[in-house]
């Protein structure tokens, strides 16, 4: 029997009234299938039912307001041993987890393909099983319905089997839950307000157990809630935006992926700096928006993309593809995120024209109007981190691509020239490559190429 | 492969002009079906109702002040319905906007949507000058004159449906049919208050305010 409680449908939701009941008692319901529906203040909310099986008992009538994880009624899911709660299956997560004791490495059989037969009576009560886990079940005697099942929707998986015949075989076989309030680390506490859509606790999907004994039930995890009795929290969860998921989904994947390496080199940015001095009244004047270090800084690196195009590609597999454009991504900071917008054909532009893009896709990726295949396409990213002061970073590169360039902060330091010292306006130069493509040679090459172009600055820009 | 995030989710937004409540009602059970299938993106559906009076889940028979028949004489429809709330009137002159949001890609927290879609009916109230706020136990959106909004929401799997109705030059007398939400406070509108805004305004400064709160590309389709 697994216990139908009341959900939390959001952080700061204590209570909520159970309106309609959906199913009656003797019903049967699918998984996912409405079940009841409670209200909450001008919402009105289906809960879904968290198992396949049989409605028993309702023990919440209609019109009545419960605390959140009250059990309001319980569903018979042919599973025999009494639960506190069903571990939501995870996907194979059992996978990842090494499992220590399975007498042989198996193929995860959590998937398995479920296959309805007309059931004998033990089976029946276990719901549906894999040929496979019957036969085995046979073969050792098992009585299913005495086996926790793992699997989707409470199946039982060839792990499940035999674990328990490990657990028959050894010492006192864990079939009971446990009911000590608060499990150890190897169950990740339930999380407080995880508004779960399926109406029964949720165990964190990375706590998956592999078959081994120790199946840890979370208990019904009231205590957890006991902060809302007047004592402020000792942590406040507020669940991610989709950006910053996004974001985060991104970095990791980036950092698995390429073999991140950063190389540093310091540039002299005096010529260019005296230029901008010279022009950017006029600048500002004649184009409405003002002269910066970053297309100067952008031009030299088309220009060095042009002469080593292998940082201006991807990988796949194990092929190299050269991009033929030069479409320049270029982060921009948001208020709680970022976003890289591309310029594209960069190479075609020149330091006004580079400017103009640039504060463009800065102004309106702020206010949130940058149009999809504005952030697509990039073949090489830069980062302007000297805007917010830092002097030299390692960026993290932007997939499909092979390189990122950071910008540092332009200051005025002493440096040596000639054996005497001077006054010169530096940055550095700090570029993250993928080390599976480009070597250190190259790379340092290509920003020595960046450097020189920096340094010798010619073209004019009004 | 996962992408580093291209610009804010989607939100397509379908003005659909006058429609009877019924059929705005399966439209958005069709809505929600493919949403939830992540068929579409979010849709903000904007809709005027011809006069109808609708009952939600929280909805208690005594707040409908005259027979179901009397309705029907005036040229009133009468639906049941499943969004929570109480008795509440639409009609001609009411802005009624239905977001189908899946929740799950904003925060799963209904009352967080619920306070959501107040602040984005307080926003685009203030692009026209009328100072509108919330009110603690008495969801909708209020003013000094009275109720100006109101809102029902319904989840399935997080995906919302039915949502709000902002009185622009709705025909107040027809309130007096109800008690609205079950409350006998007062009802106004923008045109009460002497705002003059057209309804195409409103909805685009509805669509600007949604766009904010729910970080959203608003589309108009």
């Amino acid at each position: 029997m697994i216990d139908v409680i009341m959900p939390q449908m959001g952080e700061s939701i204590v209570e909520g009234t159970l309106t309609k009941w959906l199913k009656k008692p003797g019903e049967t319901v699918e998984r996912d299938e409405p079940l009841f529906e409670i209200s909450t203040d001008k919402v009105d909310t289906e809960i879904p039912s968290p198992v396949a099986g049989t409605l028993g008992e309702i023990l919440v009538q209609e019109g009545t307001t419960v605390g959140i994880n009250t059990v309001v009624g319980r569903i018979n899911d042919g599973a025999g041993a009494p639960a506190a709660a069903a571990p939501v299956a995870a996907p194979p997560a059992a996978a990842e987890v090494p499992a220590p004791t399975p007498p042989a490495p198996s193929p995860v059989q959590a998937a398995a393909p479920v296959t309805s037969q007309p059931a004998a009576p033990i089976e029946e009560s276990a719901g549906p099983l894999s040929p496979l886990v019957r036969k085995m079940a046979r073969e050792n005697g098992i009585d299913l319905s005495q086996v926790r099942g793992t699997g989707a929707g409470g199946r039982i998986t060839k792990q499940d089997l035999e674990a328990h015949i490990d657990g028959r075989s050894a010492a006192p076989a864990q079939a009971a839950p446990a009911q000590a309030p608060v499990q150890p680390a190897s169950v990740a506490p339930p999380p407080p307000p995880a508004p779960a859509q399926q109406a029964v606790v949720q165990q964190a999907p990375q706590a998956q157990q592999a078959p081994p004994p120790p199946r840890t039930q979370a208990v019904a995890p009231v205590q957890e809630q006991a902060h809302f009795r007047g004592e402020a929290p000792a942590a406040r969860v507020e669940p991610m935006s989709v950006m910053r998921q996004k974001i985060a989904e991104h970095m990791v994947f980036s950092k698995r992926t390429s073999a991140h390496v950063t190389t540093v080199h310091k540039v002299d940015m005096t010529r260019i700096a005296k230029m901008r001095d010279r022009v950017k009244g006029e600048f500002q004047a004649r184009h409405g928006f003002s002269l910066t270090f970053l297309p100067f800084v952008m031009r030299a690196t088309t220009a060095a993309l042009q002469a080593f195009p292998l940082l201006n590609s991807s990988i796949d597999g194990t092929n190299i593809i050269y991009h033929r454009d030069i479409n320049l991504g270029m982060a921009v900071a948001l208020e709680n995120g970022l976003i890289v917008p591309v310029i594209r054909n960069a190479d075609e532009k020149n330091v006004v024209g580079l400017q103009r893009s640039i504060a463009d896709l800065a102004s309106r990726a702020r206010s949130r109007q940058l149009r999809p295949d504005e952030v697509q396409a990039g073949t090489f990213s830069i980062t302007n981190f000297g805007s917010f002061g830092s002097v030299f970073a390692t960026p993290v590169i932007n997939q499909p691509q092979v390189a990122i360039l950071g910008v540092g902060t332009v200051e005025k330091v002493p440096v040596v020239l000639d054996d005497a010292i001077a006054i010169r306006s530096v940055c550095y130069l700090a570029l993250t490559f993928d080390h599976r493509l480009i070597d250190g040679a190259l790379g340092d090459q290509f920003t020595q190429k960046v450097k020189s172009i920096l340094e010798n600055w010619s073209e004019e820009v009004l | 492969m996962p992408e580093l995030v291209t610009a804010a989710a989607a939100c397509e937004l379908r003005d659909l002009g006058r429609m009877r409540y019924a059929d705005a009602f399966a439209l958005q059970q069709k809505f929600v079906e493919c949403r939830k299938r992540g068929e579409i993106p979010d849709q903000l559906l904007i809709v005027e109702h011809p006069h109808v009076v609708t009952m939600g889940r929280n909805g208690h028979d005594e707040n409908l002040l005259c027979a179901p028949e009397l309705l029907d004489r005036a040229g009133i429809e009468f639906h049941r319905t499943d969004r929570g709330g109480d008795v509440t009137y639409h009609g001609p002159g009411q802005i009624v906007g239905y977001p189908i949001v899946d929740l799950r890609e904003w925060k799963r927290d209904v009352m967080a949507y619920v306070r959501g879609l107040e602040q984005v009916l307080i926003d685009a109230l203030a692009e026209f000058g009328i100072p509108a706020r919330r009110e603690a136990g008495a969801t909708g959106v209020w003013t000094a004159e009275g109720k100006i909004a109101a809102i029902g929401v319904h989840i399935s799997r997080w995906v919302t449906s039915h949502g709000f109705a902002l009185n622009v030059e709705t025909d107040l007398n027809y309130f007096r049919y109800i008690v609205p939400c079950g409350l006998t406070r007062p009802v106004t509108s923008m045109r009460a208050l002497g705002c003059l805004a057209d309804r195409d305004q409103v909805v685009a400064a509805i669509a600007r305010g949604f766009a904010r709160v729910f970080d959203r590309e608003v589309e108009k389709i």
